[in-house]
């Protein structure tokens, strides 16, 4: 099975083989390097860019603006954030012009936290990407879901922001991207770059298709009856585990992977609650104005007297970074343990 | 500080065909025109906001002229700022958009009544969108001449900015992207150097002898000219966008202009004393080459006043968009 990386890789080069994808760029995002997580290996239309975030995503909208269809990468979502005017634009471009204009481009950055990353290299962007009208937001858990809403990127007429958890990118998937090799080890030897000289090297690519995941449809990792627990990204992970373990305690909660941010799966998560009538959201940004917290109020608005508990958020600290030390990121963001702790006792409270 | 020093106005100013001057004239006082009736609709409460590009005229026309039209990467790609209408009405654009705009009228073609007067947007003519954060339109240009690099061809990319927004990273940005080695795209870097940023005189920023000279750094060849001087406005603009059609590589030209009317209206909209007048300047010139008389130019100005106020009277009358239409071009529609 192949990992997030490449199944990332392996999307773009469905992307610029059949999708038109012409530049696929960013700081080290061409070869030798290929990505700092290896994701851009060996692609055609990969390229190396000045250390310039904003140039990077003025760049995109350009080559979007003028017929290209661009990949831009921001190397860590830690860095993105001075970019903010640019993806605010690119958002807005269409509706300040009344429909005038599109931008078909798709910026991937990597977020969250769990690679021992630091103060910089342990950033969420969700709160802040879903605080930006005009964009599409996907933010897949898996290697199937990460090649399948990426290639949908690449199809989309408007801005796309697709963010991997930096955690999950070496984790292999349950399920194969269709048309890779059974064995990872043969999967490696066609697509991961060797050590040393690559001045000569190319990848062979196995016959890929156009597996794709519908933006905007989240996924029922597990069905259950208790608990609805709606998240994306790595603390889904989390849950699915945390789910599997209360159920030999006999507590039956029903995981959602929500996938596309936005627009969301809104339709997913109200049939849940309305069938749980209990309701946990759980992300690893920060939990003050938290993409979690509109859920909360959305499901307070809509589904109120279908509750029988307060719907809760489990979120990362408000604090200013993530802390270095193993102590001071697992008190920072959310952890199994405590996802399991929540739903437990949101499936013991009473009316 | 001394005033840059202007490169063009060394030289004697070379002579256009009297057709040409004619027809800048036209469009310069057609432009004047415009920008003193937007002025005059917001102070009658006919618009919230002014900002424009009146004491400009003299570079806009000339550029607008020399802009190959169209749509896509075969034709120039244009990253405009809020003081140009004088280059889309020299490209060929009717005034009364701009009027609308002001209104904020449902027929606003730029923006449907959704920004700001000066904030043009026209996807026929590649013309991008006009946006108030200054100077990000520096970072975009690259992309549209990576494009048209690659297509191959003459066109190019035009970006404008202000010398105030010259402090923003995003020029940097620009000068950074388009001359990479080996890899130099054909953008044409406008500075129009007015001297202000809002009430901050660049004497108190720009440390840089001239701004173009920020452009040597990175091997981009460079001029400093007068961009109050039709004529070495369209002389200086040809020759550095047949460099930029022909080479595939940068150029940037530092214009030096007037703001006759202030930053804004938040600034009060008034006619400053002091500035340059572009018009006053080359009329007399126009008169005493005998191109056009006293009475043939005021005759001009009457024309565009007449009909640039029925077009206003027009606007006035027009509808503003219909409240629930705040949710119509999220996305994507299709056009």
């Amino acid at each position: 099975m192949a990992n997030m990386a490449q199944a990332i890789r392996m999307a773009l080069h469905y992307g610029e083989t059949h999708l038109g994808v012409t530049d696929i760029f960013g700081e080290d995002v061409g070869m030798p390097l290929g990505g700092v997580f290896t994701q851009t290996q060996g692609l055609e239309k990969s390229w190396n860019s000045p250390l310039d975030e904003r140039g990077i995503i003025g760049m995109a909208m350009g080559l979007a603006m003028a017929g290209a269809r661009p990949v831009a990468e921001i190397q860590f979502a830690d860095y993105i954030y001075n970019t903010i005017d640019q993806l605010k634009l690119a958002g807005n471009a269409c509706w300040s012009t009344n429909g005038d204009w599109n931008l078909p481009m798709v910026v991937m950055t990597p977020v969250g936290a769990g690679i021992r990353g630091s103060i910089y290299h342990s950033h969420s962007f969700d709160a802040v990407m879903t605080h930006i009208p005009g964009w599409k937001v996907l933010l897949p858990s898996n290697p199937l879901d990460a090649y399948g809403l990426l290639v949908s990127a690449m199809q989309e007429e408007n801005p796309v922001m697709f963010l991997p958890p930096k955690a999950l990118m070496r984790i292999r998937g349950e399920e194969p991207i269709p048309g890779e090799p059974e064995d990872p080890r043969e999967l490696s030897k066609m697509i991961d770059a060797p050590l040393g000289d690559r001045s000569k090297w190319k990848a062979r690519w196995p016959e890929l298709t156009g597996y794709s995941v519908p933006i905007g449809k989240g996924r029922v990792v597990r069905e259950g009856s208790q608990v609805t627990v709606v998240s994306y990204g790595r603390t889904l992970v989390m849950c699915a585990e945390a789910a599997k373990q209360l159920a030999a305690e006999g507590i039956d909660a029903e995981v959602i992977d929500l996938r596309t941010l936005w627009p969301y799966d809104w339709d997913m998560i109200k049939a849940s609650i309305e069938k749980t009538g209990r309701a946990l959201f759980v992300n690893e940004d920060t939990e003050v104005t938290n993409f979690g917290e509109h859920l909360i109020r959305r499901t307070v608005d809509e589904l109120f007297y279908k509750l029988l508990a307060p719907p809760r958020l489990v979120a990362g600290k408000f604090i200013p970074g993530i802390g270095l030390a193993d102590n001071l990121e697992r008190a920072s963001v959310p952890q199994q343990d405590e996802i399991a702790q929540a739903i437990r006792s949101l499936a013991a409270e009473q009316p | 500080m001394s005033r840059p020093r202007l490169v063009g106005a060394a030289k004697p100013a070379p002579s256009l065909a009297p057709e040409l001057l004619v027809r800048m004239h036209d469009l310069m006082v057609k432009a004047r025109v415009l920008e003193e009736r937007l002025i005059q609709m917001y102070k009658q409460g006919d618009g919230y906001f002014w900002i424009g590009g009146p004491g400009e005229e003299a570079f806009n026309v000339p550029l607008g002229l020399l802009i190959k039209k169209g749509r896509g990467p075969e034709y120039d790609f244009l990253h405009f700022h809020y003081r140009q209408s004088a280059t889309l009405l020299a490209m060929g654009e009717e005034p009364i958009g701009a009027l609308r705009q002001m209104k904020n009228t449902v027929t606003d073609p730029y923006s449907g009544g959704r920004n700001l007067a000066g904030h043009f947007s026209k996807r026929e003519w590649n013309i991008v969108p006009v946006t108030s954060p200054i100077e990000v339109q520096y970072a975009m240009a690259p992309g549209t001449a990576l494009a048209q690099k690659r297509l191959g061809g003459d066109a190019i990319s035009i970006v404008t900015g202000g010398d105030a927004g010259t402090a923003e990273g995003d020029f940097a940005s620009c000068l950074v992207w388009s001359s990479r080695p080996g890899e130099e795209l054909p953008v044409l870097i406008i500075v129009t150097h007015n001297k202000w940023g809002i009430s901050t005189p660049s004497s108190q920023v720009q440390g840089a002898r001239t701004i173009a000279d920020r452009a040597t750094a990175f091997g981009i060849r460079n001029k400093v000219i007068d961009g109050n001087d039709p004529v070495v406005a369209y002389r200086e603009l040809q020759e550095a966008m047949e460099y930029v059609r022909k080479e595939r590589k940068p150029f940037l030209i530092e214009a030096n202009v007037s703001r006759l009317y202030g930053h804004s209206s938040a600034s009060g909209a008034n006619m400053v004393e002091g500035e340059q007048d572009c018009i006053t300047a080359f009329e007399e010139r126009l008169e005493a080459g005998k191109i056009l008389s006293r009475k043939e130019m005021d005759a001009v100005r009457e024309r565009w006043t007449a009909e640039i106020a029925a077009m206003a009277k027009l606007a006035r009358e027009e509808p503003q968009p219909a409240p629930e239409s705040i949710w119509n071009h999220i996305y994507w529609e299709g056009k």
